[in-house]
């Protein structure tokens, strides 16, 4: 009797075990087609190039140990010390403005208005426009001598108008008008999106209380968005420390160094300089300011997202 | 009783006053929504301008929007004067091939984490989450001396291994399909249907607008992708779009009026896919719960 009930508990488990088995094996069916391209191509050369940094090579020769030296030499290159300034002056230049931007267009989007969604997909459209394009018709509007912005800046009486993207002072400044405007309505979306989530009875309750527009703004909408807002701060602080299409295509990194950014030197010490690891190292100091600045983001997402 | 009238009438006295106050904040909405419009569009229409006229008059102040003799020609010239049709068949060709493997293997894969129980499934998907976070650029490296390993530079299947298995794709379909309840997964279940049957036959229908979003997001960028192209193709019968739009910048940086007429060309593409996707757009943004 014992003994029965023992080999039938027995069957039981095994079988729970076969079906687990079959369970795993039909899920990792789903995943594996797509792991197996992200392993390979992915997080292997992740892996890889944290070792990288730690080496000499210049793409031909034998690959040396080179200990902490690309690190050290990072301290005392000029080039470098500049790219980290240009990198952040782009940043912060460029966050604020865009987050701001993209809040005020998805609150005016967000009422019901006759050509809305032109209005949405007008305000969309730069950011599905490439950069090449995009960039080539800034810098001929933005043309110091012969560019409309400046004929009319001088047509309307300014004296030395800014020379754009010739200019050492103002080349920083003319690449991140042209990428908030080329951003912000994707991040307008993503604001259009969390504000449709708002329930409407919130806002109902609000006005039955005697709640103007501003207050309803402020003690709901806001409040209401801060998860989007957090969201949006994060990927656009991400993206914007990795810019380099836009810079690449605009300015090429000058007037001189005016615009040169971390990614910008990376790319010029890997592909036009063959020292591997010396931009390794670079990428890596990219990638740990990028993450601590994402762990402090996350460290003070307590102190004001409220989640429903 | 007798007050009720009164009441009544400046109730409607508060309804006007209301209503213009309304109306004249819709205006000064719209008034701006319009200013924003044209801003934002402006750019796009000077280059249609500038596209269909002669270099010596695209600078001309003040600005002609619509040319006296328009110069179609200029359309003509740039297919001739640089292999922009081969540029173009090699941008679509890539973009079908990676938007596809991206569309079916980030939805394969966003179900599972999604919807199934497996072993290590929560460390694999962290791994995921991570590479989102890390950029690109601190591995290209590593990943360009592998595909020189693998004799794949200078090749177009560098760029679809590269560019078709995306985290990004499978963090946004798995967060789709988190959204549908348990619930009409369990009832396919006891109806005797095996998970492939309930992927196929419920969720990929269930999941369009989700899939549309991942087809703008990736045919984009692959379309526009410029600095992948950059790195990995040199030979100039593979080379795309964005490459070729560089080149004839380089090449030809004093005709203006053709500069201009090829960027609008390479626009057309992407606005086509776009505007046939856009009404998927905020909805998919919204169901797939990208808004955090």
């Amino acid at each position: 009797m014992d003994a029965m009930q023992f080999t039938h508990l027995n069957k039981t488990a095994s079988g729970a075990r076969r079906k687990t088995l079959t369970q795993n094996l039909v899920a990792y069916s789903f995943i594996l087609p797509n792991l197996l391209g992200f392993a390979t191509f992915t997080l292997i050369p992740m892996a890889f190039s944290l070792v990288l940094a730690f080496m000499h090579w210049d793409g031909a020769n034998v690959v040396t140990w080179a200990g902490l030296d690309n690190f050290k030499e990072l301290i005392s290159d000029e080039t470098f010390r500049i790219a980290l300034g240009n990198t952040f002056y782009y940043v912060i230049g460029t966050v604020p403005p865009t987050m701001l931007a993209s809040l005020g267009l998805a609150l005016l989007l967000n009422q019901p208005l006759r050509g809305r969604d032109f209005f949405r997909t007008t305000f969309f459209f730069p950011y599905v426009a490439s950069l090449v394009a995009v960039a080539v018709v800034w810098n001929m509007l933005f043309h110091p001598a012969m560019g409309p912005v400046n004929q009319l800046l001088t047509a309307l009486g300014v004296d030395g108008a800014p020379r754009w993207t010739a200019s050492v002072d103002w080349a920083m400044p003319t690449v991140i008008m042209a990428s908030i405007w080329k951003g912000m309505g994707y991040y307008m979306v993503i604001y259009l999106a969390a504000l449709q989530g708002i329930p409407s009875y919130l806002y109902e309750a609000a006005e039955i209380d005697g709640a103007n527009a501003w207050q309803k703004l402020r003690y709901i909408t806001l409040p209401m968005l801060t998860p989007a807002t957090f969201f949006v701060s994060i990927m656009l602080t991400i993206a914007s420390f990795k810019v380099f299409d836009l810079i690449l295509v605009m300015t090429g990194g000058g007037p001189g160094r005016a615009t040169n950014v971390l990614v910008i030197h990376t790319y010029n010490m890997a592909f036009r300089q063959f020292r591997f690891g010396y931009s390794s190292a670079i990428a890596m100091v990219l990638f740990i300011i990028v993450l601590i600045i994402t762990i402090v983001q996350f460290r003070l997402e307590k102190r004001w997202v409220s989640y429903m | 009783m007798h007050s009720l009238p009164e009441q009544t009438q400046r109730g409607e006295n508060d309804m006007l006053t209301f209503r213009f106050r309304a109306g004249a904040g819709k205006v000064a909405v719209y008034v701006l929504l319009c200013a924003l419009a044209a801003l934002m569009l402006l750019p796009f229409l000077w280059m249609i301008s500038a596209s269909l006229k002669l270099d010596k008059d695209v600078f001309r102040f003040p600005i002609q929007w619509i040319p006296t003799v328009p110069q179609w020609n200029n359309y003509v010239k740039i297919w001739t004067q640089i292999p922009f049709l081969t540029f173009f068949a090699n941008t679509a060709k890539l973009t079908i091939i990676i938007t596809l493997l991206q569309l079916f293997t980030s939805s394969f894969a966003g179900y599972a984490f999604a919807k199934l129980e497996f072993k290590g499934r929560d460390l694999i998907f962290l791994a995921y989450i991570a590479s989102i976070a890390i950029p690109w650029q601190s591995y290209m490296v590593p990943q360009f001396i592998m595909m020189r390993k693998f004799d794949l530079v200078d090749k177009h299947t560098a760029l679809i291994l590269l560019q078709a298995f995306s985290a990004f794709g499978v963090f946004l379909m798995r967060q789709f399909f988190i959204s549908i309840p348990n619930d009409i997964i369990d009832a396919a279940r006891i109806d005797g249907l095996s998970e492939y049957g309930i992927y196929f036959q419920i969720m990929l229908p269930l999941s369009q607008p989700a899939l549309a979003t991942l087809t703008i997001f990736t045919a984009v960028f692959v379309w526009n992708d410029f600095m992948g192209p950059l790195i990995y193709l040199n030979t100039q019968s593979l080379k795309t779009i964005q490459l070729g739009l560089r080149m004839f910048i380089m090449q030809y940086s004093a005709n203006y009026a053709l500069i201009m007429a090829a960027s609008l060309v390479s626009l057309i593409p992407v606005t086509i896919l776009f505007l046939t996707f856009q009404r998927f757009f905020v909805e998919g943004v919204a169901s797939t719960g990208i808004k955090g």
